[in-house]
Formats: C-alpha cells, structure tokens, sequence
C-alpha cells in the first residue's frame, strides 16, 4: 500500500509552471494535515500554486477542501506539516497573510442588515482602503458586482447570483494579491454561475491568483490547475487536460441500455472492462482497447437479455477521470466511511 | 489600533443596532419600564392604612390620642366602632388593616399614673405591611405617652427623669424607600444593558457566520472589541440620563451631589459591565447560550448582592465576601452617595478605584479570550 497518494500519481506540472519555485510561489504547502479529534480532514497534503495561477480544488464535501482553504487563510492552524501564502508561513505569519488575501467563505457571511453599500464601506474600512480611494474603489466594486444603484438596498432582500457578487466585490476591494473562494458558487443558478467565473477569470488576468474549490465538475474545466481531492488527500494534481489524458490511458465506452443497473452489475464482471459507472441513464465504461471492446461488450449485454441501443467511444470527462481514481483507490484500500 | 478600522466596526455596529428593534427595545424600552415598574413596586411605604378604632372611653384624653394617629398620614380613621363585634367584622373584611380599642377608664388611670394598655389589631397578611404599621403604632403611642407622663410631672412635682430622645434621620429624612431604591435601580439597569446586550453582540456574528469573513481580515482583536465596546457603553450612557431624568422628575428622587461625577462613575461601571458582557460572549457560540451566561453572571448578582434590594450586612458571612466581587455594589454605594448625601470623589475613590480596576482587568481578559481562529 502506498502511503502517499501523489506519489502513485505521476508528477503532473503545467507547462506554465517552472518546477523549482521555493518563496515565489503564491502558495506552496508541505505535508500539510488537520486532525478533528479522530478524524484526518487533511492527510499530508503537498502542492504548490503559481502566482495568477487559476487553481482548483475539486471533490466532495467532507474531502477536506473547506479545512485546506481555512488553514491557508489562517482560520485553523494545522496540526502538522508546512504552509506559505505569498512567501508567508502560515504558523507564524497570520497577520501578514490577512493582509494579502481575500476571502469568501462557503456560508454567505456578509452583514444581511446592512445594506449593500454600508456593507462595502465597512470591509473597505476594515482592510483599509485609503481614504482618497475608497470611493472608487466603491463605485469599482458596485459595477463588478452589478449592483451600480443597488447601494441602499438590504443585503438580504438580494437574489443568491448578486450576493456572491458582492461578496467577491468586497473580498478583492483591498486588491489582495490572492484570493481564496470556498465554493463560491453553491446554491446559485448556471447563469449567475457563469458571470462569477468570468469575474474570477478578469481577476486573475489582472495578475490575482485564485484558488477556489468547488464540487462542480464543470467548473473545475475553468481551472487552470486542479487537485483532486479524496478523503482528505490529493488523488490527483494536474491541468483538466493533463488529467484526463495521463490518468485515462484507457478510453471510455458510453452505453446506452435498456436496464443500465443490470447492465452495470454485467458489465462490472467482464473481462477487459477496468471500471465502469452509472451517468444518468448512461454507463460509462473504461476499457484498454475502444475498438476491440465494442463488440465484446454489446455480445455480453445481449447475451445477458439487455437491449442494448448505442455505445460509442467517447473522451473522458473530469468526472470519469474522479471516479475512476477514487474507485482505484478504494479497491486499494479497506472501505472507509464518508463523513 | 487603526482608527479607521475602528471606526468601521463602530458605524457597523450602530447600523446594526438601529435597524434591529429588538436591540432597540432592549435597549431603551426595558431600562425604562425596569425603573418605572420598580420605582412603583419597590416602594416600600405605607400610608393611610384603613384603621378601625373602638374608644371605650369617650375622653378628651382618647380623643386626643386617635387625634395623633389620624394627623400622623400613615393612618386613616375611617370607622368608628360602637362594639367588638364591629371591629372584627371590619378586620375579616378587609374593610380596616388596623383596629385601635381604647379601654374604659383610659383618661382617669392615666392621671392616677398608672400604665394603661391600649389594643392594637393589625392585619398580618401582609407581614411587611404589619410590621411598618406596629412601628409606626409603637412610635406614635410612645411619644404621646411621654407627652403625658411629663404633663402629669410638670403639674404635680418634678418631672420624671425620661430621656427624650431625638432621631434624626439622615440623608433620606422621610425615610422614602424610593429614595434608595431609585439610585440602585440605576445600577441594576445597566447590567442589564451592559450585560445582556452586548453578550449577544460577538454570539450572533459567530451564529450567522459573519465572524468567519471577519476573522479572515487584518482587523485586530483590540479593534474588534473596542469597536463592539463602545457602542453599547454609549448606549449605556444614553440609559443613565433617562434613568436620572426618570428618578429625579417622576419619584422625585433629590440629586445633591455632582451631576458629572454620576456620570463618570456610570461610566466606569459600563465598562466593566459591557466587558463582561462581550468576555461572555467572546467564549460562546450561541446567543441563546451568551444570554443565559450572562443572565446568570451579571443581572444576578447585581440584584442580589448589590445592597440594591436589602442591606449587605443583612446577609450571610459568605454572600457578604462574595458581594464584595460584585462591581454593581460599588456602583450602588456611588450612586447613593452622590443621590442622597451629595458626597464626592474623596470619600467615593475606592470605589471608582475598583470599578476602574474590574473594567481593565476584563476588557484585558476578553481580548485574551478572543481568537481570531475557528477552533
């Protein structure tokens, strides 16, 4: 059994990325862990964030992406291992790390009986904005957020998408140079989602490094960089291209079938199918070879009284590529309960 | 401490305030119900208790008795009896708290210098009622019994060798209980105020999550809770002028001494006050949990071993040295002092010297209790 999950995984750095970085890297954490009493929220992790970098943090709740983002911000302290945020060690240098980041935690944690406006003054007064800029920076902020004319309105008569746009707002008013966003994006609808994340992107093309987690998927594809996160460790760290290429060396069969949970039990028993999954109605099925497969599979379906309407070699998704490294992992290990 | 953060949590706090009724309310509302409600309750004097007298001897000298009770206003002479029966019936009414009977041959035993008793009945449902009534029935009699003793002396021989003693009260000459029981009102509001409110102030951003955002910003434990401070003390301050406003126009309540020193001593047990209101709250997660900590931390003892309700050297050896941790006592000895003998900082530095002390000591101790952490 291996004893660290990233070294089973190969190294995967962008392009983008020089190896050696030491203090210039805008987060870089070592062996980092977090115990709760019994509970491993965070298993020796290790990675590194360039700065401007895009930087995901994917997978399920419980996985430990929350405690990560907390112990970066200074809100927990780890119980071992090494951290820096924009060169600053995380044990010992809280107070400058507040200085140059911003946050948005999951639950919305503006003041809701304040209104927008006074809501912004007092983060501005907080991080101290300098007098001369706040009302710019005011003005720049309503205009991010969409909310120019909005000011006197109460922050909780806001709709879900506005109030995480003002919440960023007054999380970067102080232009921090790297922001932390802890499922920014949860409980809000695909609209208001998209327009967040072109907000996250104009970020960090003004040079702000982002690191945000999220258990949607399809937003992990806006990431420059994604670690994937399982019971509290990295299962995977790469670029959404390179994970999918290097951690799928096989390719992936999509079947269309009459009683797919039947067709998943069969299909789970064929030899020459690693792993296969249930996508809505559909099967997924990884296998070594697409074209040798097809045939294969279709006659073992059948054969089983299913009727099978279509299967089609398709590219794997990141969510293929999520589950396939936790079930080859939990075929490894003994089966642990999700918290 | 940056002034502009500071600053930002004040305005923040105010806002907050403002638009929240039930801060609002608590704020203002109850201090001021609080004072009426036990300016009126509290007050411990008796007067014109219904009074039923049967005079058996029909003297000018019984007259002249009953005259005492009804010039006296504790008394009201309303029913004259002509039979025992009558007095009961009045008693078991409820008609008469008291009964007065005068026994026959009242003047002429009085002037053979013989001790005459005479009968009181006091209605003892009401024990503290009862008790007030003997002593004000024991004191008239007294003095009319002395009065007597030294006219029969003065017409036939020398006087009798009595010693007239002269009771001056001090301070509170009418012996009003509201008196003292306004000034400790005053302290007793501004526990609840300080206490209470500001307890829940620091649980409620930790309840609705606000706090994880606040804690994530440069912000320093100092300026959070000088900023959460000074609000409610301010608040506190606006209470102390009702409440003096309120004791001195509607009980009446004299103030002789300095009108600023009652301010700064109010200003130093609020402190203290929202202090240990923000320390309770700094170490809960709830407000439920912070309003009943404080509740049980402050309103409590202020009532109880404040000498506001019933003298210290009444209770127990061990509330006694328990009393003396509590700063409401030191607040309720000012407060008297400066209401009711006008005295200043040179007989009350103790106490401010304390209530300074116990206001640094826990404003110190809530910024140590205070973590910009989530665990």
């Amino acid at each position: 059994m291996c004893s660290s999950p990233c070294s089973q995984t190969p190294t995967l750095r962008s392009p983008t990325v020089p190896p050696e970085r030491g203090a210039q890297a805008a987060v870089r954490v070592e062996d980092l862990e977090r115990h709760f009493g019994n509970f491993v929220a965070v298993d020796r992790i290790s990675f590194e964030v360039a700065p401007g970098e895009i930087f995901g943090f994917l997978g399920p709740n419980g996985s430990g992406k929350s405690t990560t983002i907390r112990i970066l911000t200074g809100l927990l302290l780890p119980t071992g291992g090494r951290g820096w945020v924009a060169g600053h060690d995380i044990w010992t240098e809280n107070p400058a790390i507040k200085r140059v980041i911003g946050y948005m935690s999951q639950r919305f944690s503006l003041y809701e009986d304040l209104t927008v406006g006074q809501n912004l003054d007092f983060y501005g007064g907080i991080y101290g904005v300098p007098k001369s800029l706040q009302a710019e920076r005011k003005r720049w902020a309503l205009g991010m957020a969409g909310l120019t004319g909005r000011e006197g309105h109460l922050t909780r008569d806001l709709a879900a998408g506005w109030r995480q746009r003002l919440a960023l707002a007054s999380a970067v008013l102080h232009e921090p140079r790297i922001l932390f966003l802890d499922e920014p994006t949860s409980g809000v609808d695909p609209i208001s989602r998209r327009a967040f994340w072109d907000l996250i992107h104009a970020m960090a093309r003004k040079g702000v490094t982002v690191f945000v987690t999220t258990h949607y998927m399809d937003e992990a594809e806006y990431c420059q960089r994604l670690a994937l996160l399982h019971q509290g460790r990295i299962a995977a760290l790469g670029t959404p291209d390179e994970l999918r290429r290097t951690r799928l060396d096989t390719r992936l069969l999509e079947v269309t079938v009459d009683r797919p949970v039947e067709a998943l039990d069969r299909l789970g028993r064929e030899p020459g199918v690693r792993e296969v999954a249930l996508f809505g109605t559909t099967l997924h099925a990884s296998v070594t070879d697409a074209a040798a497969a097809v045939p294969r599979v279709r006659a073992a379906l059948e054969g089983a009284g299913l009727r099978v309407e279509r299967i089609e070699a398709i590219a794997p998704t990141l969510e293929d590529v999520f589950v396939s490294l936790i079930e080859s992992e939990s075929t490894n290990r003994a089966p642990r309960v999700e918290a | 401490m940056r002034p502009a953060r500071l600053r930002a949590v004040i305005r923040k706090e105010v806002i907050q305030i403002r638009r929240d009724p039930w801060s609002l309310g608590m704020a203002f509302a109850i201090p001021m119900l609080l004072l009426l409600l036990f300016g009126w309750v509290l007050t411990l004097d008796v007067n014109n208790l219904e009074t039923v007298v049967y005079d058996q001897d029909r003297s000018q000298r019984s007259r002249d008795l009953l005259e005492r009770f009804e010039a006296s206003h504790y008394f009201h002479v309303r029913t004259r009896a002509l039979g025992w029966g009558e007095v009961e019936r009045a008693l078991d009414s409820g008609r008469a708290q008291v009964g007065l009977v005068i026994p026959r041959n009242f003047a002429r035993d009085l002037e053979r210098g013989l001790v005459v008793p005479i009968q009181a009945m006091v209605d003892g449902s009401d024990s503290n009622t009862a008790t007030i009534a003997l002593a004000y029935i024991e004191t008239i009699t007294a003095r009319y019994s002395a009065q007597v003793a030294l006219q029969i002396a003065g017409s036939s021989g020398p006087p009798p060798a009595a010693v007239d003693a002269r009771l001056r009260v001090w301070f509170n000459p009418d012996l009003e209980s509201k008196d003292f029981v306004v000034p400790g009102l005053v302290a007793v509001i501004m526990t609840v105020i300080g206490g209470l409110l500001s307890s829940l102030t620091l649980a409620r951003e930790w309840e609705r999550g606000t706090m994880e955002q606040l804690i994530a910003t440069p912000i320093r434990v100092s300026e959070l809770i000088v900023g959460k401070l000074a609000p409610y003390v301010g608040i506190g301050m606006l209470d102390v002028l009702l409440a003096v406003a309120g004791g001195t126009l509607i009980f009446g309540v004299p103030l002789r001494g300095s009108f600023w020193l009652l301010l700064g001593f109010s200003l130093l047990f609020l402190l203290g006050a929202v202090g240990l209101g923000l320390l309770i709250s700094a170490r809960s997660r709830t407000q439920l949990m912070a309003s009943q900590l404080a509740m049980v931390a402050t309103l409590l003892p202020s009532f109880m071993l404040s000498g506001f309700a019933s003298p210290i050297e009444n209770m127990p050896q061990a509330l006694q040295i328990v009393s003396y941790a509590v700063p409401a006592r030191y607040f309720v000895t000012a407060l008297k002092g400066i209401f009711l003998k006008g005295i200043g900082l040179r007989m009350l530095w103790p106490e401010a010297l304390f209530l300074a002390g116990f206001a640094a000591v826990v404003i110190a101790l809530t910024m140590q209790a205070f973590h910009k952490r989530l665990d």
